[in-house]
């Protein structure tokens, strides 16, 4: 049969009834940048009445996934937050004291208590709390260094453990910001485009992208990939549904990835089945880096390996040479490499591996994305390299630069703004600069857990004054010790919010939150992997008014200028960016070459992929060929490693919380924790408030094996609590071989925002310098003894503040187990105990729909 | 007798609910009502040559429910059924149990439902 389609239609037009305004789906409701094509059906009313999928879009084609199709019920849903609203800080931890005010008294508030932070206590004593997936996330920077001027801009999670210590390693191991699995979405005509191959091996490691699109890549573009041939490697330690479609799954024990990688390394290597070519001409280190994988102390073998991560040696063997031998191959590799102490080396060995068989930049490889050149170069790539092919060998290292971070700066332009605004004694006064200067200097953000300290302790100085911006905070997506965190944060003397929903956080210690925009209520850009990926740049078009909502990206203009910023005034004083569509021209939609409203015409632009840009000299801002590293080569010694102290070449590390190892530990807390599974109803700790997703995935679930819930006398559907020195929370069990014996997975991000919204501990305030106990030193760093410590506080039993302590799984997880470089945080592989629970803790869905299923 | 069908490929279906979702905005059915569903044979073990995925049979089949309409709305207007639409494994088929039926004889793990008369 034949159907009607909508295919070159452009961006705004009439159907019927309805005004349809095409547009690239990117947060409020949250999710990675992939850019979903969605088609917004606007009524006679400016109401939107419905949503479907954009067959426009080269990448989705019209599909999408249960979230977007739900939008209409997040955009009118009866809780959400869309008027600036105020409430007295002694009134905190009450819903009903919310106050309904102006944005020019929101601005002119917030001005007051800007003033007073800076000039009582010094501008570093106001915080910026960020989270993941928003498009205002990325913004956390500049509304903190920018906006505010303080240098305290703060992802919460536990050693940035989402992304950033894969994108780091990115950095300083291959000179480019991130090498995604190749699927085409670039090019014209995306699988049928000529140039492309389809790869004969994916290996998906720590990664469903089915479910999560993380970072940017599109999950079902794996399925388009296997009707045309790609095979599977799966590497994860649970069974998921990609994995049962996989020539090999290596079930590995959480937190051991960096073994197994080594493993393939050795393998690959000591079997010549190595790319030679590229590996003389584009690699530095090689020798000392196989020398370092056959060295009997610190390197690896398959059948170490094997008993490292649990899993047969003939398996390790199989995948290696699978991979080894596909040309191309591509890895989509995900947040289990960032969720651990190891996982820099993770990172650095399976960047090699990509390297060492030739897989960096060629179709149906790794694509990484071209960056502008440095002004006054010539940008004639032909021109440049054949000037610069000889000068390639003598290539010199220049340990000067091994902090040179302009492969990120070059990928998201003008990103330094408010960092280069700030005096060089407020920089170093960066929370956490002393201790991890390589992760301050590339995100420009406070370390996190040094953070944790300076909101419990007051150490090295007090947060006064928070803004929690893009992130739940206290919802177990981000922060570890959530409970240390809330502890911290009811002492900030004042505290601002934007947001769509009042969060638990924002219930708990907020005195002004301001209405953040959805997808459908702003303009705004969204690029493919934060723009480090060669995919696409799609426009999100405004298409509705809800109340009086504004973007970030509005807030970030209008508030910067209320507060009479410097670095956000042009020459003349004016705004240096006059509005949203100038912002997102001159900061987002750049890699187009069009202003906003022209990349808006077409709402999505597919930036073309132009392989091997190492011989073109795209991948560096000087246009020389090679990569952005300090030898211009792929570095398998890292010069950046070793100048911040840290081991220029890979080795192993055994998990900090191993009960598989350590008998002691496994007495207490037998069973391996490891969380994060994404599921399709939820992102993070959003959509709990729309009643057909919650009906989907209505409680927080616990996977156990059969034979451990066997032997504690679990019942599937059976409520359990798990407990650690750190914390406990409750799940409802869900008996699966999905998960291997002795390791439990949990959901994460959960509150139940039909739920009692009062504080029950809003009277209790514990002093900073109280919060925590101080736990023996966990490691020297920088001269600076880091210790953990338990938060002596426990709410697990409270209901109120919309139950956000019953299934807190990140009140099990401590600061500060860190990589050397400050990067990582044990959410994947922790450990805890199981008990039965007789009492049930079952979602009321009549109380969901009750609450949320009337759309205002 | 039905003369229309959904073509439903098991191989692919990767359970994302899409199809149970877009159903439920179309046609506006409450929580607890369903026009399609999503039924989960799996993860089991269906033999011992290892401890893999590969090892289990783990399908994810899209069941119409009885209040499917096949989006007869839709379906006048020109347009596919919203699950086909949307479907993000493009394992989905609409179209005269005729012709379905003649690609299901094309593939296995492939089923074909004719859910309303």
């Amino acid at each position: 049969m034949e159907f009607k389609n909508d295919l070159g239609k452009p961006w705004k037009y009439e159907d019927g009834d309805f005004t349809v305004v095409r547009t690239s789906m990117w947060s409020p409701p949250g999710c990675h940048p992939v850019g979903c094509g969605l088609k917004l059906y606007v009524d006679a009313e400016g109401r939107l009445d419905h949503v479907e999928g954009d067959e426009n879009n080269p990448i989705t084609k019209g599909r999408l996934c249960a979230r977007c199709l739900a939008l209409k019920d997040y955009v009118y849903n009866p809780s959400r937050v869309i008027y600036p609203m105020k409430r007295d800080p002694k009134d905190r931890g009450q819903h009903d004291k919310w106050e309904r005010i102006t944005w020019d008294e929101a601005y002119a508030l917030i001005k007051e208590k800007r003033d007073y932070f800076r000039d009582t206590y010094g501008p570093e004593s106001m915080a910026v709390f960020s989270g993941t997936g928003r498009s205002g996330g990325i913004l956390v920077a500049d509304m903190a260094q920018a906006v505010l001027g303080t240098p305290n801009a703060c992802y919460t999670q536990s050693g940035y453990a989402c992304y950033q210590p894969r994108s780091m390693s990115c950095s300083h191991v291959l000179g480019a910001y991130y090498p995604e699995m190749d699927y085409a979405g670039g090019l014209e005509g995306t699988y049928d485009n000529p140039v492309y191959r389809v790869p004969e091996v994916i290996v998906m490691w720590g990664k469903m992208a089915l479910a999560s699109n993380g970072d940017g890549l599109w999950g079902h573009a794996v399925i388009d990939l296997m009707k045309r041939g790609a095979k599977l490697i799966s590497v994860d330690p649970r069974v998921n549904w990609l994995a049962t479609r996989a020539e090999v799954h290596l079930r590995v024990r959480p937190g051991t990835d960096t073994a197994l990688a080594m493993a393939w390394l050795s393998i690959i290597i000591n079997e010549d089945l190595y790319d030679h070519d590229f590996v003389e001409k584009w690699t530095y280190g090689f020798e000392e880096f196989s020398a370092r994988i056959n060295d009997p102390d610190k390197g690896m073998t398959p059948e170490r390996a094997a008993e490292i991560c649990e899993v047969p040696v003939e398996d390790i063997y199989r995948a290696a040479r699978l991979y080894a031998a596909a040309k191309p191959a591509s890895i989509a590799w995900g947040l289990a490499f960032d969720q651990n102490q190891n996982g820099n080396q993770a990172a650095h060995c399976v960047l090699a591996l990509m390297a060492i068989c030739g897989n960096i930049d060629v179709p149906g490889g790794q694509i990484i994305a071209e960056i502008d050149p440095a002004p006054g170069v010539e940008d004639d790539a032909e021109a440049q390299a054949a000037a610069e092919a000889a000068a390639m060998e003598g290539s010199t290292l220049d340990i000067d630069k091994a902090d040179d971070t302009s492969a990120e700066d070059a990928a998201r332009p003008q990103r330094r703004i408010g960092w280069d605004s700030l005096s060089d004694d407020l920089k170093g006064k960066t929370i956490g600069y002393d201790e991890y200067p390589l992760y301050v200097d590339n995100i420009r953000n406070a370390q996190a857990d040094m953070m944790f300290d300076a909101v419990t302790k007051g150490e090295p100085y007090r947060i006064r004054m928070g803004w929690i911006q893009s992130t739940a905070l206290l919802t177990p997506t981000c922060c570890a010790q959530p409970t240390g965190w809330y502890e911290g944060c009811k002492n900030l003397e004042w505290c601002m919010a934007t947001d769509c929903f009042i969060t638990p956080a924002i219930e708990a210690f907020a005195d002004l939150v301001l209405p953040l925009a959805s997808c459908a209520e702003k303009d705004d850009v969204v690029m493919t992997h934060y723009a480090g990926s060669p995919v696409t740049l799609g426009s999100v078009n405004k298409a509705v008014d809800v109340g009086e909502v504004k973007s970030d990206i509005q807030i970030l203009i209008e508030l910067g200028e209320y507060l009479e910023m410097d670095c956000l005034k042009d020459e003349d004083g004016g705004r240096l960016f006059k509005d949203e569509a100038d912002f997102l021209t001159q900061r987002r939609a750049r890699p187009a070459k069009m202003p906003f409203e022209d990349l808006r015409d077409q709402v999505v632009f597919q930036r073309g992929v132009n392989y091997r840009k190492y011989e073109t000299g795209k991948l560096r801002p000087d246009r020389k060929p090679g990569f952005l590293t300090p030898t211009g080569r792929v570095e398998l010694w890292s010069t950046a490693y070793a100048h911040y102290g840290e081991d220029p070449l890979p080795y192993y590390q055994e998990p900090a919380f191993s009960p598989h190892k350590d008998p002691e530990l496994a007495a207490k807390y037998p069973f391996i924790l490891t969380t994060g599974a994404r599921n399709y109803a939820s992102f993070h700790a959003e959509h709990r408030q729309i009643p057909v997703l919650r009906e989907l995935h209505p409680d927080p679930i616990i996977e156990i094996n059969p034979e451990d819930a066997a032997q504690l006398g679990v019942a599937d559907g059976q409520w359990v609590e798990i407990r650690n020195d750190y914390g406990r929370a409750k799940f409802k069990a869900v008996v699966s071989p999905i998960v291997k014996k002795g390791v439990v997975q949990t959901d994460h991000g959960w509150w139940f925002p039909e739920r009692q919204a009062d504080d029950d501990a809003r009277d209790t305030i514990l002093p900073v310098g109280e919060i925590v106990e101080d736990h023996e030193v966990q490691a020297v760093i920088n001269g600076k003894e880091i210790k953990d410590g338990f938060v002596k506080a426990d709410h697990a039993d409270e209901r109120g503040l919309y139950g956000v302590w019953q299934s807190n799984v990140n009140d099990l997880v401590s600061n500060h187990y860190n990589s050397r470089l400050g990067y990582g945080g044990p959410y994947k592989c922790n450990c805890c105990s199981v008990t039965p629970l007789q009492e049930s803790y079952d979602t009321d869905m009549n109380l969901v729909v009750e609450k949320f299923g009337e759309l205002v | 007798m039905a003369e229309y069908g959904l073509l439903i490929d098991y191989e692919y279906c990767t359970g994302c609910e899409t199809c149970v979702v877009a159903c439920k905005e179309e046609h506006g059915f409450p929580v607890g009502k369903w026009g399609i569903r999503v039924l989960d044979d799996g993860p089991w073990q269906k033999d011992d040559s290892g401890e893999g995925g590969n090892c289990f049979n783990w399908n994810k089949i899209p069941v119409p429910t009885d209040l499917c309409d096949l989006c007869a709305g839709r379906v006048a207007a020109g347009k596919e059924p919203t699950c086909v639409h949307h479907c993000q494994a493009f394992c989905m088929r609409f179209g005269t149990i005729e012709e379905l039926a003649a690609e299901l004889a094309g593939k296995p793990k492939q089923v074909l439902w004719a859910p309303c008369a």
